[in-house]
């Protein structure tokens, strides 16, 4: 019992939190994007809930608000791990081999691109361009980034994280 | 003001701070406190400097000495050496691939010594930061001067003079596009920078907003005098939190001191500026997308015209100009068109940011006047190609461009130039490829790129570059057909007729650039099955090489699909249709018996 009162209370200062974005956005033009960003840093990831209480607060239809968050490759439906991996895959990555570092990854992690792993600790995601070309291939964690990647420098850096 | 002996330049770009930059900044602000030199060595933190591979890179002035793959562990002695002793720490020098030779000085290193930097002249300069130190290099003056004493259209006049074109892609006459929006009827305007740099490859936008984010505030606001605008929209990708960080800062700063918000230098001109961050769509470059995005909306294309300078932002006249064009305009009006025209071509004047990336030496930022050749760029500022390969091609303009290859070297880099090379400037982005990559693979990966990124809105992008991606997948898997090439092309000419926006429109570019340039190639993948660069998983065979094998058996031994056979001491042989191409006895071979062919 006590578990679910303390989610909910957790879950209810989420949704003041969001209340508070959508007071401040609401009389902004084109404020929907920005709430998205700030609902999403709030929990994580964009649920139907979240999605119907933006389109509420902004006074939007839901089909609205459900178009602009799968338009987007930012906005997440599902939930995300701790840590999310974002493979480079812009053209200079490419060029020197982010493909194997891809490979080595989902080979490392047991999932593949656009999933998470099973606890919860990292989602596996290609990011276009980072704009860190001279440091080809790329990948970043979170806010970190490394550089001039080989595929047996992944587990390595994975550890850090566990 | 306070005077240093030293000036430390710490570069703070992206690229070095992936290096581990900020650690070398804060073991020399301690190292500097426990000698007591705080007060007579200045440590800053700069923008990116250019030289991304060699970071974390430092500049010691006044000699202007630069250090390369600066480590913590290397900042004792730099402060015990360079700073008090007065010699040089010669390993951290800076060594052109080609010659044996330490280079010392930043003036003297090719890489920098050719560059003219017009967009870039505070990058890697000054604390981003600081608006002092903006101002400190002329900073706000043209604003000022255009505030006080020039009417809007003596702006437009002059930037038309200067031949100032669009650095975005397109190369549109960037004071017509000014005089269409100050024409334009209407109450309210929009001035809207597009820094939404997708192109995968590019990016000088980023360290220009990084680097020196008040260039952009400065003309933005000129822009807007110009055009009678009081609103505008900084449109940054949200891949870059750094860039919106120091922009944030920026603006903050610049309505402190009176540059932005209301009554700007006591003009009674008011503008302000508001950053709107991206969610991840390329899309969202082309201009009529990035508006609906800002618009709150999906970020898709309309047709044009009407064009935004007419019909934009909430359907007002809106200015849209990309970063590094911004970052010119200040320059231009502070040094006056006389100069800038004398820099580059007759028709595309100034300088040009390439991204060099890839396969060279020097990867980074180079600002060069327009009219360099590929040569200059790629072999002197670029140190050439490493591990003594051979040049085969650059891909300029990104997944809208096209190849230069070996007969393209000497070609002036200009607007109208590469148009007739079949590539085009984009935002320039440079990738130079060598011999072990391959064009077939290079192309299906700007295609996977464009069909993933198209927005579904228009037909001919939405299914066309997904048939060209299939067929261009099954080429690469050696399931090609000889009139694919035939289909490719006719495919990619219907699709840059008809698809609504400029995505689609250049889509097809890179494909058409490598048959007409690398037709060989697309035949030797589809008649003979074979990859001349040895890239396409696919249609590499592995092999043992009779005369290497010693027999020892250990390749059979981790075959995972019992593909590889043999007698003890006698060569060993691998079936090719049980082999799955893991590359397990590659890895084991202790005698590199193994190839791949």
């Amino acid at each position: 019992m006590t578990k679910t009162c303390c989610q909910n209370n957790a879950t209810d200062e989420k949704y003041q939190k969001l209340n508070k974005v959508i007071e401040e956005y609401k009389e902004k033009p084109g404020g929907l994007i920005p709430v998205l960003h700030q609902a999403q840093l709030i929990f994580g990831y964009l649920p139907k809930d979240v999605q119907i209480k933006v389109a509420e607060g902004l006074d939007l239809p839901l089909s609205e608000v459900f178009g602009v968050v799968t338009f987007y490759s930012f906005f997440s439906l599902k939930p995300r791990g701790k840590y999310t991996i974002g493979i480079c895959l812009g053209t200079a990555c490419y060029v020197k081999g982010a493909a194997e570092i891809v490979e080595a990854l989902e080979k490392e992690l047991g999932i593949k691109v656009g999933d998470s792993t099973e606890d919860g600790l990292f989602s596996l995601m290609v990011t276009r361009c980072v704009g860190a070309c001279g440091l080809a291939p790329v990948l970043t964690i979170g806010e970190d980034v490394y550089g001039r990647l080989t595929p047996e420098m992944i587990p390595n850096i994975l550890e850090r994280y566990q | 003001m306070e005077t240093f002996r030293f000036q430390v330049l710490i570069c703070g770009g992206a690229g070095c701070i992936s290096s581990g930059c900020k650690a070398v900044l804060t073991k020399f602000r301690s190292e500097l406190k426990a000698h007591n030199l705080e007060d007579e060595v200045n440590v800053v933190e700069t923008g990116c400097i250019g030289t991304c591979d060699l970071g974390p890179v430092i500049v010691i002035y006044p000699e202007g000495v630069f250090y390369q793959k600066v480590s913590v562990d290397d900042v004792k002695e730099i402060i015990e050496e360079h700073i008090i002793k007065g010699k040089l720490v010669e390993r951290l020098h800076y060594q052109h691939p080609a010659f044996n030779e330490k280079v010392p000085l930043y003036n003297d290193i090719e890489f920098f010594k050719r560059q003219k930097r017009i967009a870039l002249r505070n990058v890697g300069l000054i604390d981003p930061q600081v608006i002092e130190e903006y101002i400190a290099k002329g900073g706000y003056s043209s604003l000022g001067k255009i505030l006080s004493k020039y009417t809007p259209e003596q702006v437009i006049e002059e930037l038309k003079k200067s031949g100032l074109r669009g650095r975005g892609g397109a190369g549109f006459p960037t004071g017509l596009k000014w005089e269409f929006a100050r024409k334009a009827p209407g109450d309210i305007k929009y001035v809207v920078c597009n820094a939404d740099e997708g192109d995968p490859g590019a990016f000088m936008d980023r360290s220009v907003l990084e680097g020196d984010p008040h260039s952009v505030i400065e003309a933005m606001t000129i822009g807007a005098y110009a055009i009678g605008a009081h609103q505008g929209y900084v449109y940054v990708r949200a891949e870059y939190p750094l860039a919106v960080e120091r922009l944030s800062l920026a603006i903050e700063k610049a309505r402190e001191f009176g540059m932005l918000g209301d009554n700007i230098l006591a003009s009674g001109f008011s503008f302000d500026l508001e950053i709107r961050v991206g969610a991840g769509a390329f899309v969202c470059g082309e201009e009529t997308a990035l508006i609906a995005s800002i618009e709150g909306k999906r970020g898709e294309p309309r047709p044009k015209p009407p064009f935004p300078a007419v019909h934009g932002l909430w359907g007002k006249p809106t200015l849209i100009n990309n970063v590094e064009t911004f970052a010119n305009i200040p320059a231009i009006f502070q040094k006056g068109i006389e100069w800038f025209t004398k820099i580059g071509t007759e028709k595309s004047k100034g300088t040009k940011v390439f991204a060099l990336a890839g396969k060279v030496h020097n990867t980074g930022l180079v600002e060069v006047p327009m009219g360099t050749t590929l040569r200059e760029i790629i072999f002197d500022l670029g140190g050439g190609i490493p591990k003594g390969k051979r040049f085969k091609a650059a891909q300029t303009g990104g997944p809208s461009g096209g190849c230069l290859t070996e007969k393209d070297l000497d070609l002036p880099m200009d607007y109208e130039s590469l148009i007739a090379a079949g590539s085009m400037m984009g935002s320039g982005g440079l990738i130079v490829m060598d011999e072990d990559n391959c064009m077939v693979d290079v192309a299906r990966f700007f295609l996977e790129f464009t069909q993933d990124e198209s927005c579904g809105k228009c037909t001919p992008c939405r299914i066309g570059t997904k048939r060209m991606l299939e067929i261009l997948t099954r080429i690469t898997r050696g399931e090609g057909k000889e009139e694919d090439i035939d289909l490719l092309e006719e495919l990619a000419n219907s699709i840059k007729s008809t698809a609504l926006c400029g995505l689609g429109q250049s889509a097809p570019n890179p494909v058409l650039s490598t048959i007409k340039n690398f037709r060989d190639e697309y035949l030797a993948h589809i008649r003979d099955k074979e990859c001349p660069a040895k890239v396409c998983q696919a249609l590499l065979k592995y092999n043992i090489s009779s005369e290497a094998c010693k027999g020892c058996g250990l390749c059979a031994r981790n075959c995972p699909e019992k593909a590889i056979s043999g007698e003890a001491k006698k060569p060993y042989k691998i079936d090719q249709s049980l082999c799955v191409k893991c590359g397990k006895c590659l890895e084991k071979c202790p005698f590199n018996a193994i190839y791949l062919k």
